[in-house]
């Protein structure tokens, strides 16, 4: 085992990890999540993207419509200066980033788990704060809001499609989740490679 | 007990019987193509395939309609004040009705024309004339409002408007009564003795923004101009005018003014007359007239002006020719080519058609010239004509093509439109129109690329074609498919005023253009209120701005205070930046002010001056959400 946190990566697989960390680059630029919104009167569609720093809508006013949907449930409005994760989430990932340019300078096996375990930490701890400001929005709702169902909680799905009264959401990964999750896969390859030359050079 | 045979023979009786009502019936229908329902369906939640404009007529208003479903979308207030949403009322649009006679809130609005680029539409702008109070208006198709209203001074009538040249480089209006120019107050016996004139009016079309100006005017021999059309490609620099009472007869016009054979198609070539105004050969002329324009979401800035560069033709060699035309021509339209000028003699046995090539060839040639009448050359009716269509029908008066070398005339006297073939002048088809069509229309089909395919005839009189609806009876439209060899009638629906004439465009080339929000970062409005946060009451002693929001489903501020006779300025600026939420504003029983639809990013404004004391409820009108019974609140009026 600690031969392998040791050996040395392959040339193929420093390159890959300079992919990642490159790939990386690009979720500073795309959304990592969205959540889409369609009701009756709503045929064309309301979206909403989260990005490494900002919450912002589908169009220039798909936001505010959603926020404005939202007020009749009496729902906190969303913006993106309420979420204080999204001030440091931009630094999380530039540590990414700089762990997969450390790699390239300390091309060791050991190096590319220690990615793996930031990447999944990362991600769970990720997807409990996503689900827990989704319940938070859901369930925290304003006493005083004009339409109030006994025992309804507005909480959107964490994966998938949920009907809540006459809307449906759905939420998904976007570009920037799949390139978080894809760097996770990539990273995961390279331990199996890894792992499987090691073999190899002890025959 | 009746006999097998006798019951047949009864059978038989009753079915001659039960046939000859609808044989009457089938006569009138005759033409009705037989799966014309189904062309004409468009399922909920389909789109139709082609905007129609027809204007209002006496409504002065313009409305649109999908075809070929018929289904009416939307009146566009023009040269009327519009209830529904506050147009002419409001202090953002009511200076679009101010005129030189003051404030006149309605018109006679009878032609639609299309903006056009390289001769073919270009879906950016409508224009419309009224008749009334000279005026033409500029309504834009991104947000299907009036924009722009200019004024035509030194003129009467402006019927022969606002007919547009190739680019869109001009508007053309033209006098249908003429009148002592300028104004004085003479002996109507005069006119007789040419002391009335008519004018020819070029309006400048700015081209990238629209704006309207006054080029110049030509002051034309006092007849009636009735309509126009301008040329394409070969004939660009060319419009067309048709003209009756060349007799100039001042009274009992009936048969004063229809004693000549001929009347006259008056030939302008508007490149001529800018050439003369640019050599100087213009002298300054009076004319007061006023210019109102409405920038996006900013009130209505009405602009006082005065005075026109006037071009007199003896002055300027080339610029107008008169093509005599039988006998009283009402229509001059111009086919896709540019070269045919079909005139529609509406008391004519014919329909003559001019040459356009003929027209330059011999229109310098003083064998070719008859006389002149004020500088303006007639030429002989021979020189210029391309040939008769014998025989067509009764009252021949509007002309459209479809491209592929067919004309359709409507024919008010005989009450049917005609399909004739350009060049050969044979009649091909003869259409019923129920009853006494005027103008009709074709997709794109004054242009020089018609799209074809339906053509509507705009009736007058619809007696039994639909349900009675006391003594006044809407008009109507029909609507025709062209599409095939022979043009079939699919149906007819009932329109909004007088459905004067109408431009049709192809679905494709506005809908995706169209404007569904004012952007509220974008809202230069001078009393705009861009968030809740923003919303104020500011009293300026007697005079009191109210800074309004509305959202669903609240109004800000809610309660308003003020004391018996003083002003308020309602500003109601819309929050919403969604598709199709607007807020209504109305004051229980305000006087001088209906309704408010403000659109989302908008701000309009209502004055209201506090009434005797009291309590006055506000709300919105258009239902905006499921609270939208709940956006009310009250203005305490006290002494
Ligand atoms: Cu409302």
């Amino acid at each position: 085992m600690k031969d392998l946190l040791f050996q040395t990566l392959s040339k193929k697989n420093r390159l890959l990890i300079l992919g990642v960390g490159l790939f990386l680059v690009l979720v500073y630029f795309i959304p990592i999540w969205a959540i889409s919104i369609s009701a009756p009167q709503y045929p064309e569609g309301l979206g909403m993207q989260i990005w490494i720093n900002q919450i912002t809508g589908a169009t220039p006013y798909d936001l505010k419509n959603i926020n404005l949907l939202n007020h009749y449930i009496g729902m906190k409005e969303i913006i993106s200066e309420s979420i204080p994760e999204l001030l440091f989430m931009p630094y999380v990932l530039a540590y990414l980033i700089i762990g997969a340019f450390i790699t390239e300078l300390v091309p060791k096996v050991g190096m590319a788990i220690l990615g793996i375990i930031n990447l999944v930490i990362v991600g769970l701890v990720g997807l409990f704060d996503f689900w827990r400001w989704e319940y938070n929005y859901g369930h925290n709702l304003n006493p005083d809001a004009p339409i109030i169902i006994e025992g309804m909680a507005y909480q959107p799905p964490l994966l998938g499609c949920k009907v809540m009264l006459n809307i449906t959401a759905c939420s998904y990964p976007s570009y920037g989740g799949m390139i978080l999750a894809s760097s996770l896969v990539l990273l995961v390859y390279i331990l199996w490679d890894e792992k499987r030359r090691k073999k190899s050079n002890v025959v | 007990m009746l006999k097998k045979s006798n019951i047949i023979v009864v059978t038989l009786g009753i079915a001659l019987f039960a046939l000859i009502p609808n044989c009457k019936k089938g006569a009138a229908t005759a033409t009705l193509a037989s799966d014309a329902a189904s062309r004409v369906y468009v399922a909920p939640g389909e789109k139709d395939e082609v905007y129609a404009f027809l204007s209002g007529g006496f409504s002065g208003q313009m409305s649109v309609y999908g075809i070929p479903s018929a289904r009416l979308f939307k009146i566009i207030p023009v040269f009327s004040v519009f209830p529904e949403n506050g147009y002419g009322f409001d202090e953002e649009t009511k200076d679009m009705l101010k005129t030189t006679h003051g404030y006149v809130p309605w018109d006679d609005s009878h032609h639609v024309e299309a903006s056009m680029t390289d001769g073919k539409q270009d879906g950016r702008w409508m224009f419309l004339n009224a008749n009334n109070t000279p005026r033409l208006a500029r309504i834009d198709l991104k947000s299907f409002e009036t924009k722009e209203i200019l004024e035509i001074p030194n003129t009467a009538g402006n019927h022969a408007s606002p007919f547009a040249t190739e680019n869109t480089e001009y508007l053309m209006a033209a006098t249908r009564f003429s009148v002592p120019v300028p104004q004085s107050n003479v002996s109507i016996d005069s006119f007789s003795k040419g002391g009335f004139k008519g004018t020819v009016t070029m309006v400048k079309v700015e081209k990238n923004t629209g704006r309207l100006s006054i080029e110049l005017q030509v002051l034309v021999p006092g007849f009636d101009y009735d309509l126009s059309h301008c040329g394409k490609k070969k004939s660009h620099d060319w419009c067309f005018f048709s003209s009756y009472n060349s007799e100039q007869a001042h009274k009992m016009l009936e048969v004063g003014a229809s004693k000549k054979d001929k009347d006259f198609i008056l030939a302008f070539n508007w490149v001529r007359a800018k050439e003369c105004k640019d050599q100087g050969k213009t002298y300054n002329f009076g004319g007061e007239y006023v210019n109102n324009f409405k920038e996006e979401n900013k009130p209505a800035v009405s602009t006082k002006l005065s005075g026109v560069k006037m071009l007199n033709p003896k002055d300027c060699p080339g610029m107008m020719y008169y093509m005599p035309t039988p006998k009283s021509p009402h229509g001059t339209d111009v086919d896709s080519t540019g070269e045919y000028i079909v005139g529609g003699g509406k008391l004519a046995s014919v329909i003559p058609v001019h040459s356009f090539s003929k027209m330059i060839e011999v229109k310098d040639k003083k064998e070719h010239h008859s006389t002149e009448i004020e500088g303006i050359p007639v030429l002989k009716y021979e020189s210029t004509l391309a040939g008769e269509v014998q025989k067509p029908c009764l009252g021949p008066l509007h002309t459209e093509f479809d491209g592929q070398g067919y004309a359709y005339t409507s024919c008010f006297v005989s009450s049917e439109v005609v399909k004739w073939k350009l060049g050969t002048w044979e009649v091909v088809q003869h259409l019923p129109a129920y009853y006494s069509v005027g103008h009709l229309s074709i997709v794109g089909g004054s242009s020089t690329e018609p799209y074809g395919k339906y053509l509507i005839a705009m009736n007058k009189i619809t007696k039994d074609r639909y349900l009675p609806v006391g003594m006044e009876l809407p008009q109507s439209a029909q609507l025709y498919d062209i599409s095939s060899g022979k043009a079939e009638l699919l149906s007819d629906f009932p329109t909004v005023g007088e459905p004067h004439y109408s431009q049709m465009i192809p679905a494709k080339l506005i809908m995706d253009k169209t404007a569904k929000l004012f952007p509220l970062e974008e809202n230069k409005h001078p009393y705009a209120t861009k968030s809740e946060n923003d919303a104020r009451i500011v009293k300026l002693g007697n005079t009191t701005h109210i800074y309004m929001t509305a959202i669903r489903s609240h109004f800000k501020p809610d309660i308003i205070e003020a004391r018996t006779g003083e002003t308020l300025y309602f500003h109601v600026t819309n929050l919403e930046q969604d598709y199709d939420i607007p807020h209504g504003f109305a004051i229980g029983g305000a006087p001088n002010m209906t309704n408010l639809l403000i659109m989302p990013g908008e701000t309009r404004t209502f004055k209201w001056v506090a009434p005797k004391p009291g309590i006055y409820p506000f709300y919105c009108t258009d239902f905006c959400s499921a609270l939208h019974q709940e956006m009310q609140q009250y203005i305490r009026v006290s002494p």
